[in-house]
């Protein structure tokens, strides 16, 4: 291909300067930052989540509110699932962010999809949240064979 | 001269697959994450209704479901090495190809580590 046919095409030569009029903020290129900055932080939180839960012990079978209970009693498994909660919220919801800017067309479309998506963060991240801090492992009233071992203590 | 590419496609190959898996996986993990965090939000609510939920995880067809959810996670989490790699490793673009068949692998390798681990504990009557 010859420098004449690329200055006809109407399609930019790559690295050249941008038009800029459309974007005044950099949010786009915090994003992409963002998505791989939590990439790696979300590969340990959550091989380490996998580990706990499915691997170590009896895996899924072990499951059960005692086992949360006990988890939850330390503050490093808190902050784990806190960070992963968020970060995986973040990366998620850009994430779908981006496939429905990419697949809806129609501009309608696009806000109703892009209002459920952050309806559905709002409301998942605040509950998960409230969750992690409002926790009672010992619940009155409950049968004790349901709970941790440190309830009746 | 590389052929055209066919119909809709846009380059094909391992670059537009392992991208096309990366969104598909990365949308799958999404929505269970969305669900992930209700049924753990019924701890809250009572010993018995968090159990009764988590219980139905503990079906074989969930047990199953499971494998898959994890195979989404590995495969979107070694892709994504990947992707960083092509981004900020000078030699990145010129090995992706390469870079997708060791993503392979490695996911081949964790799977088969996990899967019949798991197995046990869904299929193994505890």
């Amino acid at each position: 291909m010859t420098a004449t046919t690329e200055a006809r095409s109407p399609i930019p030569a790559p690295r050249s300067p941008r038009n800029r009029r459309t974007t005044r903020t950099n949010y786009e290129l915090y994003g992409w930052v963002f998505m791989r900055a939590s990439g790696v932080l979300l590969l340990v939180l959550i091989f380490g989540h996998l580990f706990m839960n499915l691997i170590d012990g009896d895996g899924i079978s072990a499951i059960d509110f005692g086992f949360v209970a006990g988890k939850w009693a330390s503050p490093l498994w808190q902050v784990w699932d806190l960070l992963m909660l968020w970060l995986a919220m973040i990366h998620g919801t850009n994430g779908v962010r981006t496939i429905i800017n990419d697949y809806a067309e129609r501009t309608g479309t696009r806000v109703v999809l892009k209002s459920a998506l952050y309806l559905a963060f709002t409301v998942t991240v605040v509950l998960g949240t409230l969750v992690i801090f409002t926790f009672d492992p010992c619940p009155p009233g409950s049968p004790a064979d349901l709970l941790p071992s440190f309830c009746t203590a | 001269m590389p052929e055209a590419p066919a119909g809709t496609l846009y380059r094909g190959r391992e670059g537009m697959w392992s991208w096309v898996a990366h969104r598909v996986t990365g949308f799958l993990i999404f929505f269970f994450l969305l669900v992930h965090v209700l049924d753990t939000a019924l701890v809250r609510v009572s010993p018995e209704a968090y159990n009764a939920v988590i219980g139905t995880y503990k079906n074989p067809v969930m047990g199953l479901g499971e494998l898959g959810l994890v195979a989404a996670i590995v495969f979107h989490a070694f892709n994504g090495i990947r992707v960083m790699l092509v981004d900020f490793w000078k030699n990145g673009p010129r090995y992706q190809r390469v870079m997708l068949w060791v993503v392979v692998g490695l996911f081949v390798v964790t799977m088969a580590g996990f899967a019949p681990r798991h197995l046990m504990n869904v299929f193994g009557g505890h």
